[in-house]
């Protein structure tokens, strides 16, 4: 097992900073005289910071190699496990931007009908793509895709239409390939997409959620959730009552007030948590869901500062 | 022509009230902006700019993605009131769009772009106050942005202007200096002292520009110091932040990143 620790910081120098400003010139002398330049003293970092001698040390994320020397290319905590020097970078938004894996389900949008292939925004960098080799045809049939099958791409999906798929591949310049050949990927329809930020989504055995009030869930790992109308296991598409024409429909299914009304509560404990950091698993949804039926309020009071705030202070007290 | 207003007087003061060498004000805001990614208001006396990266994210069309790295889109806005011109600059205003193209060239070499291949990097740089140095605080701020981005470059980069007035070396310059005087402003990177940014609207005497450049270098040290103390205090809020609101949070994170 690997241990990490951080390096210890350095209370009397920062305290020099905070008060006083110098010269450059009497600001390297002073460095000087700390001997600042060993790497354990240092705990936060700026871009161009020299970390450590390229020598003794391996670069990692966040660093650079110049002169021989580890240079620090963005500001933050600097890290070491053994011989590896990384920088994880301090934001406001928590990597906003999802880092793919293989095997990791995602929820995206399409953005573009290309030949043989769609883009699908994955909040990456970079859209996704979609090959047509990699979805199932309408009733599983189980053939090579055809000319007639690219020339009717656009009834399988459209820019607009939301999916849910699995990453399989990348390429080369690090574009995340994505296949929907399992029949509980596919088109979404019948609920709402929640933008959180993907660090909030746990790793979990599953990651469709079945939650007792009626509601579905997907919790894609780029931070994009799917809260959708429960669909009963017999019924859904590709089972018993296989309906070809269901799997790339477009319409919506005849949803009742009250699943209108969970979906909407569900949706907003997940606003309200993610607003708060709070990460994200079905076990706290299910307890926050609890809660906020006891309080007996409409859908849209939960986002009130103060029923937020006790929500969240709830669901901490009970975790 | 009225009565005149001395750009440096007997005394060494200029009309500010400052000496040749000293620079003005600086107020560095790195506070989260709606929607942007990294973003950073900076004032260099009452020159004031918002500046907010976005991305790297896909590319808005097909003929900017660069197939080994990221495209720089710099768009730069000037406010109606930020001037006392009395004249509507739109978007493609030849100036505008050549400080825009100036301040992308800047930063090329700066922002390590061969990272995100095939993405682009939005810098959307809105001037709210105008008072001279327009590009140095532009430059300034988009890079304090593009750190509090979280986007790995080799070096900050630090603009300052300069300028001569017969003999004598001004740094900093307001708008009624840079009325008057030959100016240029140079942009550095701190720890090679490479120069990524020389630019010359006015004619300057060749026996000047020597010794304006070895000062300007000086001066963007200066700055470096500033803007390295501001990401600092930002960073020990992020982190004191971090520690209250999610406890535990970096152990989770660098377990994530190794499992694979």
């Amino acid at each position: 097992m690997i241990s990490f620790t951080s390096f210890p910081s350095e209370p009397g120098l920062v305290q020099i900073h905070e008060t006083t400003r110098h010269h450059p010139s009497v600001l390297d002398d002073m460095d000087v005289d700390d001997a600042g330049n060993d790497l354990s003293d240092k705990r936060l970092t700026y871009p161009g910071e020299t970390l450590t001698s390229s020598h003794a040390f391996m670069r990692g994320h966040g660093t650079y190699i110049e002169n021989e020397e580890v240079i620090a290319s963005v500001a933050g905590i600097v890290e070491r496990v053994n011989k590896l020097v990384t920088v994880r970078p301090l934001r406001t938004r928590l990597f906003v931007r999802y880092n793919p894996e293989i095997g990791d389900l995602v929820v995206g949008r399409i953005t573009e009908v290309q030949p043989r292939r769609w883009k699908v925004d994955a909040n990456g960098r970079q859209d996704a793509v979609l090959m047509l080799s990699s979805v199932n045809l309408p009733g599983g049939v189980q053939r090579r895709k055809l000319e007639s099958d690219e020339l009717q791409m656009r009834n399988f999906f459209e820019e607009g239409d939301l999916l849910v798929a699995e990453v399989q591949a990348f390429f080369s310049d690090g574009a995340m390939s994505l296949h929907t050949r399992s029949l509980r990927y596919g088109k979404l329809r019948n609920g709402q997409l929640v933008s959180i930020p993907p660090i909030l989504v746990r790793r979990l055995k599953s990651h469709f959620v079945s939650l007792p009030c009626g509601v579905d869930l997907i919790l894609g790992l780029n931070g994009y959730i799917w809260v959708s109308k429960h669909v009963k296991q017999n019924e859904q598409e590709g089972e018993e009552g296989f309906d070809a024409a269901a799997v790339y429909s477009n319409q919506n299914d005849e949803i009742d007030a009250s699943t209108r009304n969970a979906i909407g509560r569900v949706s907003n404990i997940i606003r309200v948590l993610a607003s708060r950091c709070v990460p994200l698993t079905d076990i706290i949804l299910l307890e926050a869901y609890d809660w906020t039926m006891e309080q007996d309020g409409g859908v849209n009071d939960l986002l009130q500062d103060d029923v937020s705030s006790a929500l969240v202070a709830a669901i901490q007290g009970r975790g | 022509m009225g009565s005149r207003v001395e750009v440096l007087n007997d005394h060494g003061y200029r009309s500010d009230g400052r000496r040749q060498f000293e620079l003005r004000d600086i107020g560095i805001d790195l506070s989260q902006q709606n929607f942007a990614d990294g973003s950073a208001i900076i004032s260099h006396g009452l020159t004031q700019v918002l500046v907010s990266v976005l991305g790297p994210r896909e590319a808005k069309s097909r003929s900017q993605t660069i197939h080994d790295r990221a495209n720089i889109n710099v768009e730069l806005n000037v406010a109606a009131f930020s001037t006392g011109e009395r004249r509507r600059r739109s978007k493609n205003d030849k100036r505008i769009l050549e400080m825009a193209a100036a301040i992308r060239s800047t930063f090329e070499p700066v922002i390590q772009t061969n990272l995100f291949p095939r993405s682009q990097i939005d810098i959307y740089v809105q001037v709210l106050q105008q008072d001279g140095g327009v590009l140095q605080t532009c430059i300034n701020g988009t890079t304090l942005a593009l750190i509090n981005a979280g986007i790995p470059l080799n070096d900050f980069a630090c603009a300052i202007t300069c300028g001569a007035h017969s003999t004598s070396p001004l740094l900093d310059l307001s708008l009624l200096e840079e009325n008057d005087l030959p100016h240029m402003t140079i942009a550095m990177l701190p720890k090679t002292g490479r120069v990524t940014l020389v630019t010359m609207e006015t004619r300057l005497h060749v026996d000047r520009f020597e010794e304006l450049l070895g000062l300007a270098l000086e001066a963007g040290n200066v700055l470096h110091e500033e803007m390295k103390l501001a990401i600092d205090k930002r960073s020990r809020t992020l982190v004191a932040a971090m520690k209250i609101t999610w406890p535990g949070v970096g152990e989770d994170l660098v377990e994530k990143d190794f499992d694979h």
